[in-house]
């Protein structure tokens, strides 16, 4: 093990996501974790970095021209990269890793910026060759793997969730927070309003889930049977982008929606155009069913049922349950 | 109100896309204007028009001019964007731009924006969300770096305020990761759209045909002031050491649903331990 020095960024710090458990499991083959946050983590969630080998938490202490930097304004790309790049020199870190939201990239990408870094986006595996970080990263909508070194001091790498299988640390270890002063610059940019949608469907998060249920243009409008079978399966619900812009559902599954890379993606009614496989392809298994055995999905799925979703999501919903018992 | 637009020539991913000798395969006459910057180009051009429409400027005030890094087959993807109606195209070429990172595609993207504003000043840069090869979805943010812009990103919905003496004021409305924001700065400004911000318009006839013969102005580095060592593979930060396919997946068990098609699912996922 080297001295690298590893930051991880948990944002938010009162709950952990699995994506950021991942991350901190990739980031213990690298070095000494780090957790860099943008205001106080929880008990619980000490207790959980503790679990997996965190030993410091750094709590930027946000300020602006004299005034602190608070509220909905702290998870703005500009600040959270301004916590980021001051935690790297305050502790000389070599990696910093965030997951691969859109936010976390911009963020990602002002790091870097500021500290003439290397930058990676999307990896599906980070680890450490000849000295360097070396990412691997499946490009051109999953045909493609690819191994990517960083060739500047710092790296700044991006990951996607469902990566890693998360992995307590061998032994808990108990945590210290440290407060640390970031200097945010004052920008012109002025956030106008911000409105977090709750999740009242008790599902897991599209981009974290093992299993992914979405539906297309195939569910003409009814997303019942997706939405049973997602239920029986304990899966998240996602949409193809033709589904979304029509108001049948509100997250679409695609290279400009969500991207996932789920254990289960199944796919009803979906036609499967290359939109939509740039955000689904690395799925470790693709289920289809659509009544059109012409579908492009069918060219790149392991299990297809050629049929009415209508009728083969419900029954397959009603057999998964009878299973589960 | 003088935008421009920063756009990217891709491989048409409707085709075989892929690498040889660890780089992209970008072949001439298999590419394409990025599709998402279709949707950055129709941004600025109704900017522009609605400036007209208000009277805030004459009817043949106002200009979109997309800038491209590419090789000489790049042109294509100008060609499509004077299809939809932009008014000048630049063509930024060096073969020492080939490999270039995000940072290095910024860094010339931002000279080639810089020495526009030389000529006249340049109100807003518009892009689209990502490149459809790439999807790093990065560039737009550190292009608002190396120009010291403030960047709104992401934006599904952009309102330019009236012009009330002071600056202009930008508002976009974005909806990503389950959140909403509205976000505002006063131009100059770098502004990113989603495929959702609007529907690109069709290329008009006399368009098209204007746009065979419509000059593309060519600019080298040194034309920008730029050393080569910042961008190409010289000055990339990363360095692809292998890309190799990926196995194609096995045939697939494909089943016709006869009445027990649901079962057949089930059973699929729990004989292979995926329930």
């Amino acid at each position: 093990m080297t001295n690298r020095t590893v930051l991880v960024l948990l944002d938010p710090a009162t709950e952990i996501r699995s994506s950021v458990l991942e991350l901190l499991t990739i980031a213990r083959g690298l070095g000494r974790v780090e957790a860099v946050a943008l205001e106080a983590p929880t008990v619980e969630v000490l207790a959980e970095l503790g679990r997996y080998g965190i030993e410091t938490v750094h709590q930027a202490e946000l300020s602006r021209a004299g005034s602190c930097v608070s509220g909905d304004e702290r998870h703005l790309p500009a600040v959270v990269a301004a916590a980021l790049a001051a935690a790297v020199r305050l502790t000389d870190a070599d990696v910093v890793l965030l997951p691969t939201s859109f936010v976390a990239k911009e963020a990602a990408a002002l790091v870097a910026h500021s500290l003439g870094a290397g930058l990676v986006i999307d990896a599906a595996s980070v680890r450490e060759q000849d000295g360097r970080v070396v990412a691997g990263k499946q490009v051109f909508a999953g045909a493609w793997d690819t191994e990517c070194a960083v060739t500047t001091d710092v790296a700044v790498v991006t990951v996607r969730a469902n990566s890693a299988v998360a992995q307590p640390a061998a032994a808990a270890v108990e945590p210290v927070t440290e407060g640390y002063a970031v200097e945010v610059a004052p920008t012109p940019v002025t956030l106008v309003s911000r409105e977090v949608k709750a999740d009242t469907s008790g599902r897991p998060p599209l981009d974290q889930a093992a299993i992914v249920v979405a539906g297309g243009r195939g569910t003409d409008g009814d997303f019942g049977p997706v939405e049973d079978l997602a239920d029986a399966l304990g899966a998240a619900v996602g949409a193809s982008r033709d589904a979304a812009f029509e108001g049948w559902w509100d997250t679409y599954v695609g290279q400009t929606g969500v991207t996932v890379a789920p254990r289960v993606y199944i796919g009803a009614g979906i036609s499967g155009a290359p939109h939509h496989r740039g955000g689904m392809q690395a799925s470790q298994v693709i289920v289809a069913v659509n009544s059109d055995p012409e579908a492009p999905i069918f060219e790149i799925c392991d299990f297809a049922v050629v049929g009415q979703l209508a009728d083969v999501l419900p029954q397959a919903a009603a057999e998964i349950r009878k299973h589960r018992g | 109100m003088r935008i421009v637009v920063t756009a990217k020539y891709v491989p048409d991913i409707a085709t075989e896309r892929g690498f040889q000798d660890r780089r992209v395969v970008r072949n001439a006459g298999e590419g394409t204007l990025n599709e998402l910057d279709e949707n950055a180009v129709e941004a600025a051009l109704r900017l522009v028009e609605a400036e007209r429409a208000s009277g805030a400027i004459g009817p043949d005030e106002g200009e979109v001019v997309v800038v491209t890094m590419a090789a000489p087959d790049g042109d294509v993807a100008l060609r499509k964007a004077f299809q939809l109606g932009v008014d000048r195209g630049i063509r930024v070429s060096d073969d020492a731009l080939a490999g270039s990172d995000y940072f290095g595609t910024a860094a010339v993207l931002a000279a080639a924006v810089r020495k526009l504003g030389e000529e006249s000043p340049v109100d807003l840069v518009v892009t689209g969300m990502a490149a459809l090869d790439g999807l790093g979805s990065v560039v737009p943010t550190l292009l608002g770096a190396e120009l010291g812009l403030p960047t709104l990103n992401l934006a599904k919905k952009v309102e330019l305020a009236p012009a009330d003496g002071a600056g202009r004021v930008l508002t976009i409305t974005r909806e990503i990761d389950d959140v909403t924001e509205q976000l505002s700065a006063p131009l100059p400004a770098v502004l990113s759209v989603t495929d959702t911000a609007n529907q690109p318009r069709f290329p008009g006839f006399k368009l098209i045909m204007a746009a065979r013969t419509k000059e593309i102005e060519v600019w080298s580095p040194a034309d920008l002031g730029l050393d080569t060592g910042v961008a190409g593979a010289v000055g990339a930060r990363t360095e692809t050491l292998a890309a190799v396919p990926r196995p194609e997946r096995a045939e697939p068990e494909i089943v016709t649903d006869k009445g027990e098609g649901g079962v057949a699912l089930a059973d699929y996922l729990i004989r292979n331990d995926l329930v």
